[in-house]
């Protein structure tokens, strides 16, 4: 099994500030009608510059087979 | 790959010279009710936070000075700062503020005596009677210096929480990011009490 790390959203207090949106460099995030934010994982390569740039400590690199839940 | 920019990155321009623009002329301050109604009339009609999003000047200006120049620890913040209990608390504390600067002009509109200071922190009366307010009524002048001392007392906040933790920290408790957050969970409640939130990732 091939076990590659992605973004996903950990904590339903993301404020949706769009930090992390504008921080990834594939635009593999958005921001849900101004809820949370949205993260594609087919898009999201697993860099962590969302995780750095998220001011609420809500986005963490998870490995993928516990992301797709 | 780098993302294009457009001229919305910009606006971080018009947040330091609004900034600026208080030390010379206080009536500028006028100016800074852009960045309340916007965002919330975004808010109700979209329902959205596009203005966070993308049209911050101010979160620009914290992105720039503490990401790209390096003014801030980049540490995490400290969890209580997203907590519902400390953004909505901090919400009503600034409103309440708000509310009562709202009072000190309408009690200079019937007639009290014009205060030239810029309060900081809520507490800090910093005099300000360099400026001539002659061109305007004395309660657009009292409105002016109110607005203003909220307006560089939210930027110092945002500057200090930059500088400790991560650069656009103060979006976490940001009284208008709260609002706008607010009002899109009160337009898509029924979404929101289905349970979509927690299975966003899915
Ligand atoms: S880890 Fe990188 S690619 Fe994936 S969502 Fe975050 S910033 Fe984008
Ligand atoms: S940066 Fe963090 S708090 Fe802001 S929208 Fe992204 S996940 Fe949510
Ligand atoms: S949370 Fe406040 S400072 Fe941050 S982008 Fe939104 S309005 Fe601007």
């Amino acid at each position: 099994m091939v076990s590659r790390k992605k973004a996903a959203l950990l904590s339903k207090e993301c404020v949706a500030c769009g930090c992390c949106a504008k921080s990834c460099p594939l635009g593999a995030i958005s921001i849900y009608r101004g809820l949370h934010a949205l993260i594609d994982g087919n898009k999201c390569a697993g860099c962590a510059r969302c995780e750095a740039a998220c001011p609420a400590q809500v986005i963490s690199l998870v490995l993928e087979e516990i992301a797709a839940c | 790959m780098l993302k294009q920019k457009r001229w919305y990155d910009y606006l971080w321009i018009a947040s330091a010279i609004y900034l600026a623009l208080g030390f010379f002329n206080i009536l500028f301050a006028w100016l800074g009710l852009i960045c309340f109604i916007t965002p919330l009339l975004i808010a109700i009609i979209k329902g959205n936070k596009t203005y966070c999003n993308r049209y911050c000047g101010r979160g620009q200006l914290f992105e720039l000075l503490g990401g790209r120049l390096g003014f801030s620890r980049k540490k995490a913040p400290p969890k209580f700062l997203r907590s519902k209990w400390f953004r909505y608390g901090f919400l009503a504390f600034f409103m309440t503020m708000f509310g009562m600067m709202v009072y000190a002009t309408y009690a200079v509109f019937w007639g009290a005596p014009l205060k030239k200071a810029v309060t900081l922190l809520w507490t800090f009366k910093l005099p300000w009677d360099w400026v001539d307010t002659s061109m305007a009524a004395p309660w657009m002048a009292q409105f002016a210096f109110g607005f203003y001392g909220v307006m560089l007392t939210s930027t110092l906040l945002g500057l200090l929480t930059m500088l400790l933790c991560k650069p656009r920290s103060w979006c976490v408790y940001c009284p208008m990011g709260t609002m706008t957050q607010g009002i899109c969970q009160i337009k898509y409640r029924k979404e929101f009490s289905n349970g979509t939130q927690s299975k966003a990732n899915c």
